[in-house]
């Protein structure tokens, strides 16, 4: 993992220092809150609903043992004792008073950590595959270039003023679990003719309320030309990207409305003309980053022991089934630990809990996590000799969940229960579905079903994207929730199509519950998922079983 | 025709804890809404709301709020307005921890 050098480390203090008397001038009344937000915004420093929010950024979602314990320990100093992972792979803590926040900042600087750029109209954190380093389908790992990406943009002179926020999401294998997509410029290695590892460079994706799907800008760019040419992407962004219109700024109504072929011949030149700068400075930090991501030291024992608990265990069984995914190294296994109990909020993690999972992370996990961007904590690298262990102590921290990828495996972004921006609430929807599917105990029957919420056309909960996406609206003054169906946020990325009207919240889960249990007299066979179904029988079927009374009313 | 003013009351979140706060008649302010001033003029609203904004050492985003008179003070009409009474809904924390 890479580890902060001096120059981080300086930087990062000093920032925190900065902040501190930002903050002692908004309390002593020298500075009005319209002089101070831009400045708590550039520190990732929230105002929401009930409270203080502060966005710490994960950086490609990857953490130590250590830096997850003084998250812990964040959690129970200055907040509730919890913290909330979100889906661009950042934790969020929800009750932060403003003086104690620049003491935050400074326990966070202590674990090579920060909150800079989680917010405002800058390069934000860069997210990246949460098996990165582990999947067993990886070219490589992506991991040193978001690095390279995170040093470069942060506190970029050119691009701290952007029209608009701007998200970059990097993934190493060809089955893109990044989303890579749905981001203002998405990296997906791939290899060229050659068989040399390159990136295909996707801009103009993003959701919200303008949701567009990535197009590709280059097939294939060499390695060495992607930091002087996401700077050109970035640089022709800045000039020609609107500044009118807040709705109209993202990267993805620029490409819109300008065409590629313009944006190709403008990012062209621009790169010909900074490219030479760079030098090979870049190349250099890039191997020197790399070296800092080398591999961990994979040992060679008998697995002999993960088969026998399996057959003895069927409730382990059943986890490793759902909560293991191949990794590239023999004996091992990529553990996802689901933060989606059912009834829970989902990505919520108590203190104790992080604390149990960093103790597993040092002792079975050559001391690493990930936060993904469906709010799941990763272990990329356990043995499967260390599983049945590993799931005792998850058993114990009420974090043995074994749903993922399954119907309670929700994305839910916080809604109106924080944030100020949300037309309704989304966490307590995701909690009622993900009970509800527990108490029919038919989830592991569904299958694969990517359910997101999100609680305003924003879209933080990606549900664009999701198998069912799930839209919390203000409806004249009540909550009401629009069903998207068809979604998919993968390679093949899709945006799903609005099924008809909303539902109100006492209707929402019903609703849901009739669509996946039709579905299963829907499709082929149990091998077929719900995408798979939709994709073959498009909307009409499930459009009748949503809205069953106006279908009568037409045949009337 | 202009709209007809429907009451208000004045609430901010409270500079340091960044909760809830709503104006009383006798400029404090209340962490709970029922002690709030219910605005039934139209320029009257308008010039609290400039005195809100002039305590920007004591609150932050100060703004008009749709109220009703209820049996023990002003209540909200709309839902945003009466979690901020409350608090979120998936654990007891903030304001319904607080006051009950």
């Amino acid at each position: 993992m890479y580890v902060y050098n001096d120059f981080d480390e300086a930087f990062v203090r000093e920032r925190v220092a900065q902040f501190r008397g930002q903050v002692e001038r908004r309390i002593d009344g020298s500075l009005t809150e319209d002089e101070f937000k831009p400045l708590r915004l550039m520190n990732g420093l929230y105002l929401q609903l009930h409270a203080y929010m502060l966005r710490v950024a994960v950086p490609y979602g990857t953490l130590n043992a250590a830096q997850m314990r003084q998250l812990a320990y964040i959690a129970d100093r200055w907040d509730k004792g919890y913290g909330h992972f979100t889906t661009r792979q950042n934790i969020q803590y929800n009750w932060p008073k403003l003086q104690d926040v620049p003491d935050m900042l400074e326990a966070l600087a202590d674990v090579g950590m920060h909150a800079i750029q989680t917010s405002g109209n800058t390069i934000r954190n860069v997210t990246a595959d949460h098996f990165a380093g582990a999947a067993m389908d990886e070219i490589e790992d992506p991991r040193p270039i978001a690095e390279l990406l995170r040093q470069w943009s942060t506190d970029h002179p050119e691009f701290q003023f952007l029209p608009r926020k701007f998200k970059i999401a990097v993934t190493g294998s060809e089955n893109d679990r990044a989303v890579t997509k749905a981001h203002d410029i998405g990296l997906r290695m791939v290899r060229n003719d050659a068989g040399e590892p390159g990136f295909e460079v996707i801009v103009g994706g993003g959701l919200g309320r303008t949701p567009m799907v990535g197009k590709v800008l280059r097939d294939f760019l060499p390695k060495a030309d992607l930091l002087p040419y996401c700077e050109a992407i970035v640089s022709v962004y800045n000039l020609l990207g609107r500044r009118d219109n807040k709705y109209k700024a993202r990267i993805k109504i620029t490409v819109h409305e300008n065409g590629m072929e313009k944006i190709r011949d403008l990012v062209d030149a621009r790169f010909a003309e900074i490219s030479k700068g760079f030098a090979g400075h870049d190349q250099a930090l890039l191997e020197q980053i790399t070296a800092s991501f080398a591999p961990p030291a994979f040992v060679i024992k008998s697995t002999d022991g993960f088969e026998a608990a399996r057959l003895a265990n069927p409730a382990f069984r059943s986890w490793t089934d759902t909560n293991l995914s191949p990794h590239k190294a023999d004996g091992y296994a990529i553990v996802s630990i689901s933060i989606k109990k059912h009834g829970a909020t989902p990505g919520d993690a108590t203190s104790d809990q992080m604390r149990v999972m960093a103790d597993l992370a040092a002792k079975y996990g050559h001391n690493e996590l990930r936060i993904s961007h469906a709010q799941n904590v990763i272990l990329p690298h356990v043995h499967k000799s260390d599983l049945a262990k590993v799931y005792a102590a998850l058993r114990e921290a009420d974090l043995a969940t074994a749903n993922i990828g399954l119907a309670s495996d929700i994305i839910a972004c916080p809604g109106m229960d924080y944030c100020a921006l949300a037309t309704a609430r989304s966490i307590p929807i995701a909690q009622d579905i993900a009970t509800r599917f527990d108490e029919l105990k038919i989830e592991h029957d569904i299958g694969q079903l990517k359910i997101k919420i999100s609680g305003c056309i924003n879209a933080c909960g990606h549900h664009h994207v999701g198998h069912i996406g799930i839209l919390g609206l203000d409806r004249a003054g009540v909550e009401n929730y629009q069903i998207t169906l068809g979604g998919d946020g993968t390679e093949t990325t899709t945006i799903g199509e609005r099924a008809g009207p909303g539902f109100s919240a006492d209707e929402i889960v019903p609703a849901i519950e009739r669509l996946v249990t039709g579905y299963l007299d829907l499709r082929k066979d149990a091998d077929e998922t719900f995408l798979q179904t939709y994709r073959r029988l498009g909307m009409a079927p499930f459009k009748t079983i949503l809205y069953p009374s106006e279908d009568k009313a037409d045949a009337a | 025709m202009a709209r007809k003013f429907t009451p208000k009351v004045i609430t901010a979140n409270a500079l340091l804890g960044g909760d809830a706060v709503w104006l009383t008649e006798d400029d404090r302010w209340t962490r709970d809404i029922r002690e709030a001033e219910l605005i039934t003029d139209e320029a009257h609203g308008d010039l609290r709301l400039l005195e809100a904004q002039a305590r920007a050492h004591e609150i932050a985003g100060a703004y008009l709020a749709d109220a009703v008179a209820g049996r023990n003070g002003p209540e909200p009409t709309h839902f945003r307005e009466a979690f901020r009474t409350r608090g979120p809904s998936n654990y007891t924390h903030g304001k319904q921890a607080e006051l009950s």
